[in-house]
């Protein structure tokens, strides 16, 4: 049994877990959904010990634990298995899942017995893996079965999994599904973190939802339904029994909307194609096709939305188009001409502004200062002689934030200074503001990890950007942020377009099959 | 709101303040330590801490042949410095200066045996640094090339170019350069610099040379590259955060390379200090380990030109010191002093700095809102100083 109450928990000024709470009952698969940032990750990380709640209680089999460390939760048979592989690829898997608790013969490594307890696990518990071979040879699916492995190898009974789904294949996750299964059939407890409702439905026997932090509803899978979840997580129109909420106004009303398939598209209201793509195939280091034959365009004055659960080729599209990825094959046409093969600041003077999914790994450097930040991608036309222009870098950065509200208002400060809402508006600035001429805004997570007050600014930027008649082709795991701002959605899944919807009429609900792949076409 | 503002704006006024303590009160403090060390050390030998550091400084700066030495090895130690530095702006670690800097006192060498006799410095010296500065380009490029075209790591490829480069000098020159009976090639009489003496002769027998002044002219040229050039601003940039570079339209495999063959021209120019300078041929061996100082230069000069003339004389004094206390306690000592100031300003800057922070913070609570930015990634411990 296991029980959190009232967690709390806050990074600086970002409240991951306002009084979150958890209950699951021993023997079950217990699933917690949630979009990004809803603060399932953090919550599970409290629970096995990583990190200690602000406040709140954790007890565990009627225990109170609250405040224990990772080791404690080992000791009293709680494991994590993350999100990332934490294996050794030189090691073998018996290797990999003794070490740390190796087995020794006076002092000396005994293989041997650990192999056969390896093996025995490997055969007690279905997961199915080469003991002697090395992680390396490995495929993805096998190294998260060592992972699991090595929990249970430590006598883990509450087994936690973060996103155990987002790197396998539909015949891995049928196969871990049969071994969780198991593991439950033999009184194992699993907690497994996901947001694609078609494996909450098929996996779980309950189900929390969180959102912002907060959990909004413990449900009982088999009472329950896609659609219902998604409104709870979406925070749209929710109407659940016994949480004392007022049901609020109809949502949008879905009525003569077209959906039509992939490489169909309807055709855009607007005037001609600013940004094209065609039959755009990428690859990744991990799958060949992450961007699977991918085809759309946006005219001027639209605002396209991307749709999807992270991790459907969305992070891959938008660096292709914005020349940081290799295209495998097909097209991407800037103003009916060809980019391609074109460098990222031929793109850029073409162009075509980029407001990157992760503000602290590309869109700022975060030692350089604000006014250094500014000219970030146009450094080239800021020189003088050779050098750096300073006096112009200077009052570029007085204008831009000036215009778009950056606080503190000190150019020279370090970008790391600033909170996450002005380190946003920074890059907002730089490629929407100023004297920066654009015909194309690609626009990634542009309001993720924000406040509320910046949420709005920058939608208002969008907005007024489209009014402008630039096109904007807008990724966002936000559903309601998509819906809010969206001409049309296309929805990714599996690296291709499934869908793509007029924006007026489109809902969560309608979008949601498609996301999840339950209506993939 | 509003408060939160005006809490912004008063922890700003003092900005450049805080800025100017948190570059130098680190390094300070890893210096105490290092001495403190140093006194044990001194005390373990039998003898007075007051009198070996007296005796050293006496050595040193008390008088003018003792300061000559000292800033004839300063001219080395900034060069090799400002090569490992540069390269760490880039994100990259140069172990190669020692070979990019006998490469380019090699190549200076055989340009002057080249030349007719009495021609006038000013005439030659640009031949001369083209040649010294062109053959550590070569040197240091090579592990550029190969990091950006093949992700060899630069710390393998430069130290195994030094075994490959010395011994290939070594080879030309006891096969082919060599004077009879002696490990040098013959001497150049074309452009050659005048020393220190020359113009002020109580530094009569010092090294000590024009070469100097070439090195603040480099220092003062990389200082502007890095910090008021198009080129610097990508070059920190690679170095900072290689995927935000990129999106900045950098082409990081570039800036890598040019770092490195930049990053070598500077050391190899350094044998200039030698071979032009002071002995007026190229000597093996003459590097001594300057190249392998130079990093400890470059880290504790935290990678910043000023701060890297600063560890140069530093590290300097501490070498030409060695021989002052000699009498007092074994040499070695010095080099141990040189080896406890490293460790100390690679262990108690960052930690100095992290409670440096901890306490401002402690000062500031309620007041300032922290950073959602998380904590500092950095490759190397002292890649990522601020200017």
């Amino acid at each position: 049994m296991i029980r959190l109450t009232a967690i709390e928990k806050s990074f600086g000024p970002v409240r991951a877990n306002r009084g979150a709470s958890l209950d699951v009952a021993t023997g079950e698969i217990h699933a917690i959904v949630g979009e990004n940032g809803a603060g399932k990750s953090t919550l599970m990380r409290i629970l096995s010990g990583m990190f200690r709640p602000d406040s709140g209680r954790i007890e565990v089999n009627d225990r109170d634990v609250t405040g224990w460390r990772t080791a404690d939760a080992i000791a009293s048979g709680v494991g994590m298995v993350h999100q990332h592989f934490m294996l050794v690829p030189t090691l073998t898997v018996t290797e990999n899942v003794t070490l740390g608790a190796e087995i020794t013969r006076r002092g000396q490594l005994d293989l041997a017995k650990a192999r056969q307890d390896v093996q025995a696990l490997v055969d007690r518990t279905g997961l199915v893996v080469p003991v002697e071979h090395r992680v390396a040879e490995l495929t993805v699916g096998e190294a998260q079965r060592v992972e699991i492995l090595k929990t249970l190898y430590r006598g883990a009974r509450i087994l936690i999994l973060d996103e155990p789904t987002a790197v396998l294949s539909p015949p891995e996750v049928n196969e871990l599904w049969r071994v969780l299964r198991r593991l439950r059939d033999e009184g194992a407890t699993v907690v497994l973190i996901t947001h694609k409702l078609d494996e909450v439905m098929a996996i779980s026997d309950t189900i929390t939802v969180m959102r912002q932090g907060e959990t909004v509803g413990r449900l009982k899978t088999s009472d329950t339904s896609p659609s219902e979840i998604a409104k709870m997580m979406v925070g749209r129109d929710v109407v659940l029994a016994g949480s004392g909420r007022v049901p609020g106004e109809a949502g949008r009303v879905e009525a003569g909307s077209e959906t039509s398939r992939a490489g169909a598209l309807p055709a855009s209201r607007f005037s001609l194609p600013a940004l094209e793509v065609r039959d755009l195939r990428v690859a990744s280091s991990r799958r060949a096709n992450v961007v699977d034959g991918v085809s759309f365009a946006v005219a001027g004055g639209e605002i396209l939305g991307i749709a999807g659960v992270e991790g459907n080729g969305q992070t891959e599209l938008i660096e292709a188009i914005a020349g940081l990825r290799a295209a495998t094959s097909g097209n991407i046409l800037l103003a009916e001409r060809d980019i391609t093969r074109a460098s990222v600041r031929e793109r850029g003077d073409l162009g075509l502004s980029h407001i990157p999914e992760d503000r602290h790994e590309r869109g700022l450097v975060l030692e350089y200062s604000v006014a250094d930040n500014l000219i970030l991608g146009q450094q080239h036309h800021f020189t003088k002689r050779g050098a750096l222009d300073t006096e112009r870098i200077g009052s570029h950065a007085r204008e831009l934030i000036g215009t778009y509200d950056v606080r503190p208002t000190d150019p020279a400060l370090p970008a790391r200074a600033l909170s996450g809402g002005n380190q946003q508006k920074i890059v907002i600035a730089r490629e929407m503001g100023g004297a920066r001429e654009f015909r194309v805004l690609l626009a990634a997570q542009p309001t993720r990890g924000v406040d509320v007050g910046a949420i709005e600014f920058i939608h208002s930027q969008l907005r007024q950007a489209r009014a402008e008649g630039k096109a904007i082709l807008l990724v966002s795991a936000d559903l309601t942020e998509v819906l809010a701002l969206s001409d049309r959605i296309a929805v990714m899944y599996g690296g291709k377009i499934v869908a793509i919807v007029d924006g007026m009429s489109a809902t969560a609900e309608r979008l949601g099959p498609y996301m999840t792949g339950a209506a993939a076409a | 709101m509003k408060l939160r503002w005006l809490g912004g704006l008063r922890g700003l006024r003092g900005l450049a303040r805080l800025k100017l303590e948190e570059a130098l009160l680190p390094p300070v403090v890893a210096l105490l330590i290092a001495l403190l060390v140093g006194d044990l050390l001194i005390l373990s030998f039998g003898q007075s801490p007051a009198a070996v550091y007296r005796q050293l400084l006496e050595g040193t700066w008390g008088n003018a042949y003792g300061l000559g030495q000292v800033l004839y090895k300063t001219t080395t130690l900034a060069f090799t410095g400002l090569s490992v530095a540069l390269a760490l702006r880039a994100g990259l670690f140069n172990i190669g200066a020692e070979s990019q800097l006998a490469a380019g006192g090699f190549a200076a060498a055989l340009v002057g045996l080249a030349l007719p006799a009495g021609l006038p410095s000013l005439l030659v010296l640009p031949l001369y640094v083209l040649a010294a500065g062109g053959a550590g380009a070569i040197v240091g490029g090579i592990p550029g090339v190969l990091k950006a075209k093949f992700g060899a790591h630069e710390v393998i490829t430069t130290i195994m170019l030094n075994f490959i480069v010395l011994a290939l000098l070594n080879y030309l020159i006891t096969t082919r350069y060599k004077v009879h009976d002696t490990l040098h090639t013959a001497e150049i009489k074309s452009g050659v610099l005048p020393r220190l003496a020359d113009f002020y002769s109580p530094f009569h027998g010092s090294a000590a040379n024009a070469v100097l002044v070439l090195a603040l002219v480099i220092v003062a040229a990389t200082w502007w590259f890095l910090f008021r050039t198009r080129a610097g601003f990508e070059l920190r940039a690679v170095g900072l955060q290689p995927p935000a570079a990129e999106y900045a339209g950098v082409n990081v495999g570039g800036v890598w390379w040019h770092a490195m063959a930049l990053a070598g021209a500077i050391a190899g120019i350094g044998g200039l200090n030698y071979v032009l300078g002071y002995k007026h041929y190229y000597e093996e061996g003459f590097s001594a380990g300057a190249g392998f100082l130079g990093i400890a230069v470059a880290l504790v000069g935290r990678s910043h030109p000023v701060g890297i003339v600063i560890a140069a004389v530093l590290f300097a004094t501490l070498s030409q010191g060695g021989l002052a206390v000699n009498a007092l306690v074994p040499k070695q000592m010095v080099d141990v002093l040189q080896a406890v100031v490293i460790i100390s300003m690679a262990t108690a800057v960052p930690e100095v700095r992290r409670v440096l922070l901890a306490v401002r913070r402690e000062a500031g609570s309620g007041k300032r809102e922290a950073s959602t930015a998380p904590p500092n990634r950095t490759p190397l411990p002292f890649s990522r100083s601020t200017p």
